[in-house]
């Protein structure tokens, strides 16, 4: 950790550039209920710039963590130390999340399709899937009961963001509105790739184009898309993090580069 | 349900005993522990005593039960999520899906909520338990316990509600590990403590796994912390560091290392097997486990102290 570079002369990764855009999003918003890997990264740079008093929530039953280290997992011990609540998770599914406590969930997913809808759970046939990835987890929960859903995913490729999910695990409102049962939530309203930001505005709309990050083309972004991806309005072009932004996260958020690889 | 039992007697016995008397083949066994506590040596002595057939129930299923699935003790495989934390895969078990290899495994497939809803069920003796999860997804399609009922009340808007309801799930046993206990099982919890109690009262018997064995006075100078009362408990096993390589809060810390090599060990069967003759069958218990991994091993999982305040019950003057 000693080779370590003072102040912000290295190139921004794509990992640095997705957890300030991420970050970003959380302006103004209360209660987070965050994920491992790059959302950590995203709630713990937003409560240093954009969210102070934000509330991070952790599946694992921890609400309103304060960790002195970044967890390696959303159990990590040091996210119950220091914490606020720990709750059993009855009380974490039951009251807090169904209950309509947070505010955005982060998400990750193996699939994500135009609505928002999600598959975590096979490619290929249930059955005999070709892949048996890890399923539900809250997912399911967090989606029908969150506000609002944020979606952090690396790799931005037709077959991640398909034209029909293999399986749909965690499904949108849209989906859900068609068998006739409205969720609290308003499902997935931001997703940020490695090549821009999607948005989407709720029930009835579906996930648009409308940023791209510095040097991408609105045209690379359709081709790695599997539906045909609508933009909404003018494509504006990400800020680039800021000195200010790069080194909280380097130097403050995660100094071992544990996320920031 | 449940014999009456001499409420004086204690409950304490070795893990050998616990799992033989009360581990059967073709039993429904929960392991319960979100990630904190996770039940691991009672697995490896279910491994070691060559349990069969089992119907294993457990949110998180990780390394213990992809394990339990080498050695050929799971048939069916009930769980919210299958996979190695944030770490990677588990192999034995995507195996066992993907390609049958060695043998099939049932799964049934849930989310945390639902899997919380049916402990809660199960403890609670009730046919079902109603969530507001699962419209519009494929989950019931591959999973016919999970169902759709009207609601008898009118909804907020005076209309009819339909909502998702999932069955009780009463396994014959219920593992949980945990912090410390007195001998007759007033079990007390700290940190994440997921589903554990839930889990125990739904189960016929319930084994609880501790780190230390406290006196009564210990357990009775914090009552709130009880998480498990002893009237829900068959068995007391004293086994320390028998989380590894998950957590205890307090006593020691999650072996990051050994879950992030579990993916490369566990993707190679014959290099799974190894493992198991080494760190499972080829020790005699959870002590011999614990000396072979050496005291300068259990050194770099050491934690400091963060105590809490003492609070006042106050007595009456």
């Amino acid at each position: 950790m000693n080779e370590r570079d003072p102040g912000t002369a290295r190139p921004v990764t794509s990992s640095e550039l997705l957890s300030v855009v991420a970050s970003r999003e959380l302006a103004g918003r209360r209660a987070v209920f965050a994920g491992i890997g790059l959302p950590t990264l995203a709630v713990e740079l937003a409560r240093l710039t954009v969210a102070p008093g934000i509330e991070v929530v952790y599946e694992s039953g921890v609400c309103g963590a304060h960790p002195s280290r970044l967890p390696e997992t959303i159990a990590d011990a040091v996210l119950v130390t220091g914490a606020e609540a720990v709750v059993p998770m009855p009380a974490l599914f039951g009251s807090v999340l169904q209950g309509g406590r947070i505010d955005v969930g982060f998400l990750g997913a193996a699939q994500i399709d135009r609505w928002g809808s999600l598959n975590t759970s096979v490619i290929g046939d249930w059955d005999r899937p070709s892949v048996r990835l890890p399923g539900s987890g809250g997912a399911v929960e967090v989606m029908a009961n969150a506000r609002e859903v944020f979606v952090v995913m690396r790799r931005h490729t037709p077959r991640s963001f398909a034209g029909a999910l293999d399986f749909c695990t965690t499904p949108g409102p849209d989906r859900a509105l068609a068998e006739g049962i409205r969720p609290l939530g308003a499902g997935v309203t931001r997703v940020v790739t490695e090549l821009g930001v999607l948005a989407r505005e709720g029930v009835g709309d579906e996930l648009r184009l409308v940023a791209v990050h510095p040097g991408v083309t609105v045209e690379e972004v359709r081709a790695a898309t599997g539906w045909e991806l609508r933009t909404a309005g003018p494509v504006a072009t990400t800020a680039p993090p800021t000195d200010a932004e790069l080194r909280l996260l380097r130097d403050e958020v995660d100094p071992d580069r544990v996320y920031l690889r | 349900m449940r014999r009456t039992v001499d409420r004086t007697a204690g409950k304490v016995m070795s893990m050998r005993e616990a799992v033989a008397a009360f581990v059967h083949d073709g039993d429904t066994v929960s392991l319960e522990g979100f990630t904190h506590l996770v039940p691991t040596a009672a697995g490896h002595e279910i491994i070691r005593q060559g349990r069969r057939d089992l119907t294993v129930v457990r949110m998180t299923a990780d390394i213990v039960v992809d394990q339990m699935l080498a050695a050929g003790c799971v048939t069916r495989l009930v769980s919210s999520f299958v996979g190695n934390s944030s770490a990677g895969s588990l192999g034995e078990l995507r195996r066992r899906i993907e390609h049958a290899d060695p043998e099939p495994l049932a799964f049934e497939e849930y989310s945390h909520y639902g899997m919380v809803c049916r402990y809660l069920a199960g403890a609670q003796r009730l046919p079902f338990y109603p969530l507001r999860s699962y419209a519009g997804s494929d989950l019931p399609a591959v999973n016919p316990g999970i169902r759709q009922v009207v609601s008898p009340y009118p909804a907020a808007d005076g209309g009819t509600e339909r909502i998702h309801v999932v069955p009780p799930v009463n396994p014959d046993v219920t593992i949980v590990h945990a912090q410390r206990a007195d001998r007759r099982g007033n079990t007390q919890i700290w940190g994440l403590t997921g589903v554990q109690a839930e889990a125990v009262y739904a189960a016929g018997k319930a084994v609880v796994v501790v780190e230390e064995l406290v006196a009564d006075e210990v357990v009775r100078s914090d009552p709130n912390r009880t998480l498990i009362p002893a009237h829900a408990v068959d068995a007391v096993v004293v086994c320390p560091r028998g989380a590894h390589p998950s957590f205890a809060q307090g006593y020691y810390d999650r072996d990051n290392a050994f879950y992030r090599s579990w993916s490369a060990i566990s993707k190679d069967p014959a290099r799974l097997r190894a493992w198991l003759a080494e760190w499972v069958y080829g020790t005699a218990d959870h002590a011999e486990y614990v000396a072979r991994l050496g005291e300068g091993f259990w050194a770099g999982l050491a934690v400091g102290e963060a105590l809490s305040r003492p609070v006042n019950y106050g007595r009456r003057l």
